[in-house]
């Protein structure tokens, strides 16, 4: 942190010193300002939803936009929602918990066993499977939506909930900082004086590793169940069969319904549906939030 | 029956690319369609007898009765109704499976617009086997033209929309504004709106491929023509330029909201007085009724604005057909389920859920033409429809690569709704772009 203050000229022979102010509790109006703003900007869609959230489709078109309208049609909006078209939307619903338990969760197991393996034991060919799995990250999940399409097609899993679940599984960047994290958060030193002790591989990991794991795990889960709940573009692909869409494809074809001549305009229930799909993301964060800040900040300080 | 909104959709664009190139590839050869799916009205009724399952993809809303009412009448067989997407989404989910040779449905719903693609790669069944020719007169001529292809029948006519003039009359009286008949007065309707409240417009248009070809093909013109895998793109002929010259002006000068339509803004703006009118197929009453609930009682349904004072030429707009994909499985019962939604009971019933008939019988009778809507102040709207369903000008064909082409409308022509160009520039890249992309596929294009 350098400060330089255009000094005012004057007749002297010492030089100037710029002294580096101490980092201390020192308020700055302009990053109050900065921060307060960028508060703003992203709670506002978020105070739109649940502001429109209240309104009929008519007062949705008919009122403005961040504030209330006459009419409180929250409660009305919800129970519309998951009764309107057979109550499509709780299938929908359970269909993401099922794609977020077996896929984020598997995600999370596979990415914590591999990365502790590949931080803790030396095999050959380890830098392949690094540079493998550096070279995944990089790659973007759409881009492989449609080979894998193609794929899961020749074995007719396409249009069923596997072609969700199995590319979900796979998450390199858990991988790879499940590998990072267990490098830095379990001493050689433990796990030797446990195999001294007699401890059998799965023991270690179990008794001694996993809990040492704990907030990586956190992090890794999040990220995967983030992913995968607002998973839109393989499902897309995939499933042809609304009984089996996520959330997100769900609202979509709710939404494109005001598209279709003969269809009816609900975008009051899209809102009210958009609402309900966040929330438990939404809790998902608060609940977990000290796990996941130690989490990210874990590895990127070395003591 | 639908007329699809102008976003793209990333899937769409990745995928249409490799697989229609696969499609066209194996598509030169006879067009007397395979022998073997030679069948009979018996094997129909053979095959309604011996029952089975159809899995139907459709978005269309009506179809879930008419569905209903089929299994009631034919217990033995069951009808999956899947909304696999609408419009685009669906052509590309159906490309995918027909390339994938699994998941091909039983029956499809497709746009006239989107017919050509599917019938020129012989992917969906050609129905004079099932003698669909016979079906001559049952409909009306827009639709019945638009699912042949070559001597082939590809798919049977759902709906129609042939084009009307839908006009706010709330705004149009306080105003003093004529209804206009001619597109020259439509402009100068637009231009006195205008002035008179700088928030109100004749029209919003952020361009729409889907309203462009139609009304180029009210004027006369024919951009398109198709002669098997000879394609001839031309957007300089005279109906082209009169379309161009006539809605330059109304984009110059600013006429038109920078509203897209089937936006949640649109559906406001028709509400509240913001857009006067819409130009566009007989099926929107019923959104109407459901949509803009706030209009009701203030709109009303006149014939088209012609571009000859005096003339009485329309155009279709959106509508849509069902069609039996050559890779389906049990194609004499989907016919029978075809012959059932589109020609038997199931018109009926779709008429009462609001839908637009293609079918000459419906469109004729008193009882059809004599409703009164009260939604358009107790106007009986159909007489003004099913005129316009019999002054649609013939001859008009869509590209064998329509979905694509109107996927990349808004990348050519759409710069100048922004005026970044003119329309005749637009349309010329536009031209342009399909030319090298029907190339590439293997067309002959010139």
């Amino acid at each position: 942190m350098t400060a330089t203050t255009p000094a005012p000229s004057r007749r002297t022979s010492r030089p100037l010193v710029v002294r580096a102010k101490p980092l201390r509790n020192r308020r700055s109006v302009t990053l109050t300002v900065l921060t307060a703003l960028m508060l703003i900007y992203t709670l506002l869609p978020l105070a739109w939803l649940v502001i429109n959230a209240t309104k009929t489709q008519a007062g949705l078109l008919g009122s403005f936009g961040l504030w209330f309208d006459g009419e409180f049609a929250l409660f009305d909006n919800i129970g519309r929602t998951f009764t309107y078209g057979d109550g499509i939307f709780t299938r929908w619903l359970l269909n993401t918990l099922l794609y977020v338990v077996v896929g984020a969760g598997g995600a999370t197991l596979l990415a914590t066993i591999a990365g502790y393996g590949l931080a803790k034991f030396d095999f050959p060919g380890k830098k392949a499977v690094f540079a493998i799995v550096i070279g995944a990250v990089a790659v973007p999940p759409t881009a492989l939506a449609v080979p894998t399409f193609l794929m899961f097609s020749d074995v007719g899993l396409t249009d069923t909930p596997w072609a969700i679940i199995i590319p979900s599984l796979i998450t390199p960047f858990g991988l790879y900082l499940m590998w990072t994290y267990a490098a830095d958060a379990i001493p050689d030193e433990i796990l030797e004086s446990a195999r001294v002790d007699g401890a059998r591989e799965f023991q270690t990991f179990f008794r001694i590793s996993l809990p040492l794991l704990a907030p990586g795990i956190v992090t890794v889960l999040l990220f995967a169940v983030v992913a995968t709940w607002n998973n839109y573009f393989l499902p897309l692909i995939m499933l042809k069969d609304p009984a089996w869409y996520p959330l997100t494809l769900g609202l979509k074809q709710w939404n494109a319904q005001a598209a279709t001549s003969g269809g009816e305009a609900i975008f009051n229930l899209v809102i009210t549906g958009s609402l309900i799909t966040i929330i438990p993301l939404i809790v998902a964060f608060l609940l977990l939030q000290r796990y996941w800040q130690s989490g990210l900040a874990a590895g990127s300080v070395k003591e | 029956m639908k007329v699809t909104r102008r976003g793209t959709v990333l899937v769409g664009a990745a995928l249409s690319l490799s697989l229609l190139a696969s499609a066209c590839g194996s598509s030169g050869g006879d067009s007397g369609g395979g022998g073997a799916t030679t069948a009979s009205a018996g094997d129909v009724q053979a095959a309604l007898d011996a029952g089975g399952t159809l899995t139907v993809w459709a978005w269309e809303p009506t179809l879930k009765q008419v569905v209903a009412d089929f299994q009631t009448k034919y217990p033995k067989v069951k009808v999956n109704l899947v909304n696999a997407g609408t419009g685009k989404d669906q052509y590309t989910a159906l490309q995918n499976a027909i390339k994938a040779g699994s998941g091909v449905p039983d029956v499809a719903q497709v746009e006239y617009f989107a017919l050509p693609q599917f019938a020129l790669s012989k992917s969906v069944t050609d129905l004079t086997a099932f003698g669909a020719d016979k079906l001559e007169g049952t409909f009306t001529p827009g639709p019945w033209n638009s699912v042949h292809s070559g001597s082939g029948i590809y798919g049977l006519p759902m709906d129609s929309g042939p084009m009307a003039l839908f006009y706010n009359k709330e705004v149009f009286d306080k105003y003093g504004i004529d209804v206009p008949a001619t597109w020259d007065d439509y402009v100068a309707a637009a231009k006195k709106l205008h002035e008179a409240d700088p928030k109100a417009y004749i029209a919003n248009d952020t361009g729409d491929a889907g309203f462009a070809t139609s009304l180029i093909w009210q004027a006369g013109g024919k951009p398109y023509q198709v002669n098997g895998t000879d394609v001839t793109v031309n957007f300089g002929d005279a109906g082209t330029q009169k379309f161009a010259s006539t809605w330059q002006q109304l984009i110059s000068g600013k006429l038109l909201a920078p509203i897209t339509s089937w936006s949640d803004a649109w559906y406001k703006g028709l509400g509240d007085g913001t857009i006067a009118t819409l130009v566009i197929g007989a099926w929107m009453p019923a959104n109407f009724e459901t949509g803009v609930a706030a209009g009701k009682g203030k709109w009303r349904v006149a014939p088209m604005p012609q571009w000859e004072s005096g003339g009485k030429a329309t155009a279709e707009n959106g509508g849509s057909s069902l069609v039996i994909p050559e890779a389906g499985s049990s194609k004499a019962l989907a016919y029978a389920f075809l012959k059932f939604a589109d020609v038997d009971e199931g018109v009926k019933i779709r008429l009462d859920g609001g839908a637009f008939p293609a079918t000459t019988a419906e469109l004729n009778s008193p009882e059809f033409k004599d409703k009164k809507f009260p939604y358009f102040g107790d106007q009986q709207v159909n007489q003004v429809l099913a005129e316009s369903a019999g002054e649609v000008v013939p001859g008009w064909s869509y590209l064998p690569y329509q979905v694509y082409a109107n996927s990349i409308f808004n990348d050519t022509v759409g710069k100048a709704y922004t005026g970044a160009a003119t329309l005749a520039e637009g349309l010329k890249a536009w031209q342009d772009a399909s030319v090298k992309y029907g190339q590439e596929q293997g067309f002959t294009v010139k």
